[in-house]
């Protein structure tokens, strides 16, 4: 009953003083974190500081780019926050992943409902050679990488 | 605000994914989930895929197909495939590569069409294994109804994981190999690789887990990959798309609306004969074998070729049978045609075999009016018959003259007869066919010949 309690009232913010995270927060003092969970860690060395290395990989991943030092402390200091859920005993919990978990997806009928829009839907891009969209030459521009040839995924 | 927020799915995808599932023996989850595959490339807009990671709809199942082996390939062995899951994804848009103009294209009209990924175990040992496997496969979507599985048009598309490894140790780093769009393209590229893989190894290299492109022209696999390294794709449940939930007659919800509600046993008494059932069938209604049985299912329209001749004509299915196997198909594959482009058509060889079985004409006259027909001057077999005069003689009397005639005129064959020399009699009917301008029966022959010669 107790766990059924926690899972419900997760979602809540840590900084609003309820469960036992009090007090904390990017700008306050970060309860020190308890190891011995089985819960995944994220990422992080040392003092918390993230390698050079990741930062490249996530600024790919997620085409954002971090650009000076204090958004990677921004950084580190949000995984430090979060890092506190692994105080929380969840041994026997079956993780929450979806707010919709205790319902079934909508099956729609196989009809065509709607389409023929093809213009309107050209019209979206700048760029496009006889119905076809032509995207940005390379796959992925960033200002540091030399432009590369379109590669679908590899494993 | 909660309704909007949930996302839906077609209910014939669900349902062609449970038929799939359990033609292929698979355990179906009653509930399966949705995740999110993250990657960037111009065909997915959304920049994430909606797949099946976690939990997929079907796991753990089978496909069982025929090999033929042997110098004749006549003697058939049964083998298995395991299929590992079977999940439902959405498909990216297409792209098209401009070398010209030195641009990509990006067609979007399938992107976010309810797409099935079938993964099968790494069970399979060559190329032709693999065709042969996906062959079935594509038969059993056909017949399911599910997809009509043309590779050429981007309908069934396969992608070929290969390694190689030492008997008795653990399989070896594999490479995937794209861009195959037909059967025996796969079963090249597939050989090709692992050959490549082998020499790579013994030479004292490595082999990189990338992808591959299978180059038509050259007959080889390309190095396709990326200098970013290993893909992260940072799956993460999709939010807008609640778990799949299937039922069924155990489980049915009292008062379920039906639209809503997918009974997995209701699909299973829906399933239609399956390829595997069909060439039983087929050799317990015509009393084929079944590597005759393979063949008819496994060439595009020759099973129905096959029941059109049978419907028409007179003659036994055997008879049938072994001139649409041994005739039909030799003629089509010497010229590289599909059965819907045959010159000659049921109707026609079903009257042919009409006069074969009358005795009109014989074996050798039959086949010639055959190589006729395969013109295709629109002329009907028994025309032909008529024009090049190859009717059966019917006058006895005749014959038995022809037969005389030839003893009288070959002693020595006729000594070497009586001495029990086994090849002489064949000799002498040899020469009464000439004679009679093959319009004779050699059963016949033999017979009035041995009668003669009082043998």
């Amino acid at each position: 009953m107790w766990a059924r309690a926690l899972r419900v009232r997760f979602p809540v913010p840590l900084d609003r003083g309820r469960g036992f995270a009090s007090k904390a927060g990017p700008q306050g003092k970060v309860q020190e974190v308890r190891q011995g969970t089985h819960s995944p860690r994220l990422a992080s060395q040392g003092a918390g500081r993230v390698p050079a290395a990741k930062i490249e990989h996530l600024e790919r991943l997620a085409l954002v780019n971090f650009g000076s030092r204090e958004a990677v402390a921004r950084l580190e200091k949000a995984i430090a926050f979060a890092d506190q859920l692994h105080a929380l005993d969840t041994d026997g919990v079956e993780p929450l992943e979806s707010l919709l978990e205790d319902r079934c997806v909508y099956l729609r009928s196989d009809n065509v409902a709607e389409g023929n829009c093809t213009e309107e839907l050209l019209r979206n891009s700048h760029h496009v050679v006889e119905e076809y969209f032509v995207p940005l030459p390379g796959n992925v521009s960033l200002p540091d990488m030399v432009n590369k040839t379109p590669s679908p995924t590899a494993e | 605000m909660e309704g909007e927020l949930s996302g839906v799915l077609n209910r014939r995808c669900v349902e062609a994914a449970v038929m799939t599932g359990l033609a292929l023996n698979c355990h179906i989850n009653k509930k399966s989930l949705f995740d999110r595959k993250h990657y960037f490339y111009s065909d997915l807009p959304a920049g994430y895929q909606i797949t099946q990671q976690r939990l997929p709809i079907a796991a753990n199942g089978h496909l069982t197909y025929s090999v033929y082996m042997g110098k004749k390939r006549s003697q058939m062995t049964t083998k298995t495939v395991r299929i590992k899951q079977i999940q439902l994804e959405q498909d990216s848009g297409k792209s098209l590569h401009d070398d010209l103009r030195s641009q990509t294209l990006i067609d979007l009209n399938r992107a976010g069409v309810g797409l099935l990924e079938v993964v099968l175990e790494p069970d399979l040992c060559c190329g032709e294994e693999a065709a042969i496997a996906v062959r079935e496969l594509q038969m059993i979507l056909q017949a399911l109804g599910t997809s009509q599985a043309n590779m050429a048009e981007g309908q069934l598309r396969v992608d070929a994981n290969v390694s190689v490894h030492h008997p008795g140790e653990p399989l070896g780093v594999r490479t995937e190999v794209k861009n195959l769009n037909s059967l025996r393209f796969l079963a090249k590229a597939i050989d090709y690789e692992i050959q490549r893989q082998i020499t790579e190894l013994e030479n004292g290299g490595e082999i990189l887990n990338e992808t591959r492109s299978f180059d038509y022209k050259l007959g080889c696999t390309v190095s396709m990959r990326d200098k970013e390294g290993k893909q992260d794709y940072r799956f993460m449940p999709e939010p807008n798309l609640p778990p799949l939930v299937l039922y069924d007659a155990t489980s049915l919800p009292a008062d379920a609306d039906s639209q809503q509600v997918v009974n997995i046993d209701q699909l299973r008494d829906m399933l239609p004969e399956l390829p595997s059932a069909t060439r039983e069938r087929l050799v317990q209604q015509y009393g084929i074998l079944p590597e005759h049985s393979f063949t008819l299912l496994n060439e595009v329209g020759l099973l129905e070729f096959f029941q059109s001749v049978i419907k028409e004509t007179r003659a036994e299915p055997k008879r049938v049978i072994n001139w649409v196997l041994n005739t039909l198909l030799y003629y089509l594959k010497q010229q590289n045609l599909a059965v819907s482009e045959s010159p000659v058509t049921p109707a026609a060889l079903a009257e042919l075999l009409d006069l074969l079985d009358s005795k009109a004409i014989s074996s050798s006259a039959a086949k010639q009016v055959f190589e006729e027909l395969w013109k295709g001057e629109g002329k009907t077999a028994a025309q032909i018959v008529t024009e090049q005069q190859l009717e059966l003689m019917q006058d006895r009397e005749a014959l038995e003259q022809l037969c005389q005639a030839a003893i009288d005129g070959h002693p020595q064959v006729v000594m070497d007869v009586k001495n029990r020399n086994p090849k002489a009699i064949n000799k002498l009917i040899g020469l009464v066919r000439r004679t009679s301008l093959s319009r004779a029966d050699p059963t016949l022959i033999k017979e009035i010949l041995e009668r003669k010669l009082s043998l």
